[in-house]
């Protein structure tokens, strides 16, 4: 028996019943199909926030309140109040920090922004000069908060374009104009550059506010949510974490380290956590998918018991003619391989196409993950595989007088 | 055992056992068919007919007893060297014919070969060779279900034919034919017979049966009378 011949044989078995055929075809697509959308989608957002995460500057470490949990899950950071202005302030003038070369002192809350008839729900941000060069934000018209503003604690606000977009619709000039925040008038003196991007950290929707009139006259509170170090160099990142954690020990009266009250994170610390996010979202929709796979398969092992069945007579006739266990074995495991590979193509193109109108539509950059693929061919074959080995076994161990008896 | 037998069964018993109770299908056959013969068997239904074609077509292994076919022993083999033997041994004829649906005559006689492994263009040399001989060369590429039952038989003939088997072991040949073609069918089983196949038939009508030369009766299991057909005689004294 050549397997070219028993191939085409078995393609003609197929094309009898097209519609059984495709049915059983659908089922492993669907599964297939997903498995590679899910994939695909799954990278594209781990790489849109690894980028994300990367534009914001890379020798930065990020000073918060409130303490690591032993499995490396920050604990939440808004209650805790213990990172000060001083804190910063000692950290920036301190002889013992040698690795640090710019401090940005920040506070940031939620907060409603209101101008006119128009009202926005953003997050404003307190800072000093020194975060546009440690944030790396450019601004497009308008200056940024300058020491003056903060030194004389200036009602004045920065605003992403977005803010601008949302509050006083497109191509306005907001320089001049006012907001009121917390009862506050700010009069608007710079505009951000557009960074684009959603969800997780868009730029283009905060406020900056000079960091005095933050905590003073809208929030009303002493303390600060992060503070954020620039490294001189990448390599002297984690030199710069245990220096200014010592510091940030002593100044709080703590000497066990596992009892901070606060966490240093780098990019780097930043990144794993959310690629781990996002990760796991991956790992969870794809086992989701996988599911449906299973299902796929079984519907394959369905249809291949029915066409044994319905095929007995033909079974026992081929075997009364010489046809031995391995040659029954091969033709039905050649259809139900067959039946999964061509499911797996076309699931293949399913998911692909899914995944590209997807990655439009919530305007994410499209990747083709090109693991998923191979993966998706081996599976489909192995389902095939698995799943048409049982009725191709029971196939093949019918004996020839009951199978010719059979009507 | 004559160096001339192709079928020696000794004390052959088939029993069929379910939980209440045992049914003896065969009981003591002993008989020897010579290369060459043309052997009907016969008898009514329940008499064990069936169940003695499926032990000498290797389908099936007796309970006890001894059988050799062209001097090989078919006992305790596994099924694959059973569906070996059937291969290379026997030519099957179905009274219902068991081509393989939607598959040409061509094909349908090719099957056997493919299983034993013959090189492609052998197979469909040999196959068109048989079809010739069963006059169907102009039906060749004509699935089952476009041929009428006498063809079809003779596509199953051609095809029981191809691997030159010891024996053409033929199961109520003509029970689903048409009288006239059922006539035609046993004229080409005389003349492979009087070519030297060796034929054993398995029927229930005695006026088919006398084609053959010696006639087996079976009633409940034992043989009751092997004996001379009479047709045969007349066709030889024309």
């Amino acid at each position: 028996m050549d397997f070219t011949e028993s191939f085409l044989e078995s393609l003609g078995t197929l094309t009898l019943n097209k519609t059984r055929t495709g049915l059983a075809i659908l089922g492993i697509v669907i599964g297939i199909g997903s498995v590679i959308a899910l994939i695909s989608l799954g990278q594209a957002s781990q790489q849109a926030v690894q980028s994300q995460i990367q534009s914001l500057g890379s020798n930065l470490l990020t000073v918060q309140p409130g303490s690591i949990s032993q499995s490396g899950v920050r604990g939440a950071t808004g209650g805790s109040t213990t990172l000060t202005w001083d804190d910063a302030k000692e950290i920036a003038a301190s002889s013992r920090i040698t690795t640090v070369q710019k401090v940005s002192p920040e506070f940031s809350s939620r907060s409603q922004v209101i101008t006119g008839g128009n009202n926005t729900n953003t997050q404003i941000i307190g800072v000093t000069p020194v975060y546009a060069e440690v944030h790396k934000i450019t601004i497009t018209s308008g200056n940024f908060i300058t020491q003056n503003d903060v030194d004389t604690m200036a009602k004045v606000a920065v605003v992403g374009p977005q803010v601008v977009t949302d509050l006083f619709g497109e191509d306005t000039d907001p320089i001049g104009k006012t907001i009121r925040i917390s009862g506050q008038m700010l009069t608007i003196v710079g505009v951000t550059e557009s960074k684009g991007g959603s969800g997780f950290m868009n730029q283009d929707t905060i406020v900056y506010v000079p960091l005095t009139t933050a905590q003073k006259q809208l929030f009303g509170v002493n303390y600060l949510t992060s503070i954020a170090l620039e490294a001189k160099s990448a390599d002297l990142m984690v030199s710069a974490q245990d220096e200014v954690g010592y510091l940030l020990l002593e100044r709080h009266k703590l000497s066990d380290p596992t009892q901070a009250d606060f966490s240093i994170m780098s990019q780097q610390d930043i990144l794993n956590m959310a690629s781990s996010t996002t990760g796991t979202f991956t790992a969870l929709l794809s086992g989701i998918a996988a599911i449906s796979l299973l299902v796929g398969g079984i519907g394959i092992m369905n249809i291949m018991l029915v066409t044994v069945t319905e095929r007995t007579r033909e079974i026992g006739l081929r075997k009364a003619l010489g046809a031995k266990k391995k040659v029954i074995t091969t033709q039905f495991l050649t259809e139900a391989i067959i039946l999964t590979f061509s499911g797996g193509v076309i699931g293949i193109v399913v998911g692909v196409v899914a995944s590209y109108i997807i990655s439009i539509l919530i305007s994410m950059t499209f990747t083709l993950s090109f693991s998923a693929i191979m993966l998706a061919f081996v599976v489909s074959t192995a389902i095939g595989i698995i799943f048409g080995w049982y009725p191709a076994n029971k196939a093949a161990r019918l004996q020839p007088i009951e199978a010719l008896r059979y009507e | 055992m004559s160096a001339n037998s192709i079928i020696q069964t000794t004390h052959l018993s088939k029993v069929y056992k379910n939980e209440v109770v045992e049914t003896i299908a065969l009981n003591d056959i002993s008989f020897t068919i010579e290369k060459g013969e043309f052997v009907a068997i016969m008898g009514p239904s329940g008499s064990g007919k069936s169940t003695l074609m499926h032990i000498l077509g290797a389908l099936d292994l007796p309970t006890q007893g001894e059988y050799l076919l062209d001097g090989e022993n078919v006992e305790k083999l596994s099924d694959d060297e059973l569906a070996d033997i059937r291969n290379r041994k026997i030519g099957f004829i179905f009274q219902a014919y068991n081509l393989l649906p939607r598959t040409s005559a061509l094909k349908n006689v090719v099957l056997p070969m493919r299983y034993a492994g013959i090189p492609k263009e052998i197979r469909v040399e040999k196959a068109t060779k048989y079809l010739k001989m069963v006059g169907l060369e102009n039906r060749m590429e004509y699935a089952p279900n476009q041929l009428s039952g006498g063809q079809q038989q003779r596509v199953a003939i051609a095809r029981a034919l191809v691997m030159d088997p010891a024996i053409l072991l033929a199961d109520e040949p003509t029970g689903n034919i048409a009288s006239v073609q059922a006539e035609e069918i046993m004229n080409v089983f005389q003349d492979l017979n009087d070519k030297g196949h060796t034929i054993i038939m398995i029927t229930h009508e005695s006026d088919i049966a006398e084609h053959a030369k010696r006639i087996i009766h079976l009633r409940d299991g034992k043989i009751i009378n092997d004996g001379n057909g009479h047709k045969q005689k007349r066709a030889k004294n024309h």
